[in-house]
């Protein structure tokens, strides 16, 4: 382990969270959506606006997010970062607030979304991130891009369209344990491979969900954590990975940078994928719990549609993977990142309910961003990890 | 200080614009690695270098992952063709049906001519 990731591990905790659970709320903006879990998570910790100094937020409705927040919040941050990768941005944020809360850049952390995406029609709002070599083509964005690993996956290794199903339905089972989940229908693999067909291999009920919904986290330096109302969740160990924009440049269709980005939580942590109690996956499309769950080192490549179709990773599974419901499931508000730190402190706390997995004292949270093109992974523990 | 004389005339993009709208499908291969670079950019993507030379494309590649999107006006190819020196481009495969086309296809490239010229494959060997 380096110097530097000896220093950051158990060196701050997320002591506050806040999850708006409107994933449908005419009305209401993105900054509504984002204020109100911000209001929620400092209040779970006992902390007031004015406390935060260091403000971190990403926005696909805004390209001011920071100095928009700022001003709504009333929060005069002595550090900010509006990084924007996608759905990961969250993640890459945690990394960024963990050095400056180590670093006394800031004493407390806000980390916050929010999102309309559903009642603005439903449509992934669009960013100002013109691809000239993908238009001529009309793929969709983003879920061609998607659809093309998953065939590239398919080809190489042999997945199947029943496997892809399966991480759907593993997703619903979960989510009927959630009664904050937005669908809790029944679904069985045959409904998934019965559904219309987007983007080959792709149907709809491979697809995340489109919902509205707001998210905040708040994170401070450990020594402070201890006095907080709420169990802390240590942040253990953090790694981010960046490998292209555009799926054309995608080193490998197969293999995401999760490896990286898994590698560096992990040596961080000093802990290993057998020591993992309970895993949260970006599922934005159903090849991404399998890419992910490859590349973060939880099973050969090639194999993890055949340990999903195995049960592993549905409710009393060996390996719980998205009990919240995940994307597919519970909410998709554009950018999902932060939703699955939210429900790894759930259940490091012990606070999930139906869904609660015993024992959880070590956590992994996995987000993706733009077309498999930024990973970000933390894996979060309990006070008796560090 | 001037400008740097490495750096003149068209950027990139306008270059590799220009080249299609003349007929000419071309690629940025490395002088310092042997990578070809797609899409245009001023550096190349393995070594970092910014010694990028243009040169007409062979126009042949092969399929590297395929999908056909279902669209209510009929549905159509979108494809990621290999090319050579492994650079890929997103693209379509035209002259065949949408459920015929396979990864591993060998293709050849033809320039959809226009304002807005672009670049799409059908299937065949290399003459």
């Amino acid at each position: 382990m380096s110097a530097v990731s000896k220093s950051l591990r158990g060196a701050t905790a997320i002591v506050g969270i806040g999850n708006t659970r409107r994933w449908n709320a005419p009305g209401r903006t993105p900054f509504d959506q984002l204020q109100e879990a911000s209001v929620l998570a400092l209040e779970d910790c006992g902390l007031g606006m004015k406390d935060v100094d260091g403000l971190f937020c990403a926005m696909s409705t805004s390209g001011l997010p920071v100095l928009n927040v700022a001003e709504r919040l009333g929060v005069k941050p002595r550090h900010a970062d509006g990084t924007m990768v996608g759905g990961a941005s969250f993640l890459f944020h945690m990394q960024s607030a963990m050095s400056a809360l180590v670093n006394g850049l800031c004493d407390v952390a806000l980390i916050c979304y929010g999102s309309n995406q559903l009642t603005a029609g439903g449509k992934l709002a669009s960013m100002p991130d013109p691809q000239p070599y993908e238009n001529a083509y009309k793929p969709r964005y983003p879920l061609s891009s998607y659809a093309l690993a998953a065939a590239r996956h398919m080809h190489q290794y042999g997945s199947t369209r029943e496997q892809l199903a399966d991480v759907a339905v593993a997703a619903r089972d979960w989510a009927k344990l959630n009664p904050d989940a937005f669908v809790r229908d029944p679904l069985t693999r045959a409904d998934v491979l019965a559904s219309r067909m987007i983007s080959d291999p792709l149907t709809k009920a491979d697809c995340c969900l489109v919902t509205d919904g707001g998210a905040a986290i708040v994170m401070t330096r450990a020594d402070r954590a201890v006095d907080m109302p709420q169990a802390a969740a240590y942040v253990l160990g953090t790694g981010i990975a960046i490998s292209h924009r555009q799926i054309m440049a995608m080193p490998d269709l197969t293999t995401t940078c999760a490896v990286e980005s898994g590698r560096r939580a992990f040596a961080m942590a000093g802990v290993g994928v057998a020591d993992i109690d309970h895993l949260m996956l970006y599922d934005a499309f159903t090849i991404n719990t399998l890419l992910f769950l490859e590349d973060l080192g939880f099973c050969a490549k090639g194999e993890a549609g055949a340990m999903v179709s195995s049960g592993a990773i549905s409710p009393g599974g060996r390996l719980p993977v998205n009990t919240n419901g995940g994307g597919l499931s519970c909410n998709h508000p554009g950018m999902y990142g932060l939703f699955t730190v939210i429900e790894s402190v759930e259940q490091l706390r012990g606070n999930a309910g139906a869904r609660q997995v015993p024992g959880v004292e070590l956590s992994l949270a996995h987000a993706n961003g733009g077309v498999l093109s930024s990973q970000a992974t933390a894996i979060l523990g309990t006070a008796t990890t560090l | 200080m001037g400008t740097d004389s490495r750096f003149d005339g068209p950027g990139p993009d306008a270059h590799y614009l220009a080249a299609l709208q003349q007929g000419r499908f071309v690629l940025q291969h490395c002088e310092d690695c042997t990578a070809t670079r797609f899409p245009p950019a001023l550096v190349c993507r393995v070594c970092g270098s910014p010694r990028l030379a243009w040169r007409d494309a062979s126009g042949v590649g092969s399929v590297y992952s395929t999908t056909t999107v279902r669209d209510r006006a009929g549905d159509y190819n979108v494809s990621l063709v290999e090319l050579e020196g492994g650079a890929r481009m997103m693209s379509r495969i035209d002259g065949v049906p949408v459920d015929d086309v396979r990864i591993g296809q060998q293709v050849k490239a033809r320039i959809v001519p226009g304002d807005d010229p672009f670049v799409v494959f059908t299937l065949g060997a290399p003459e």
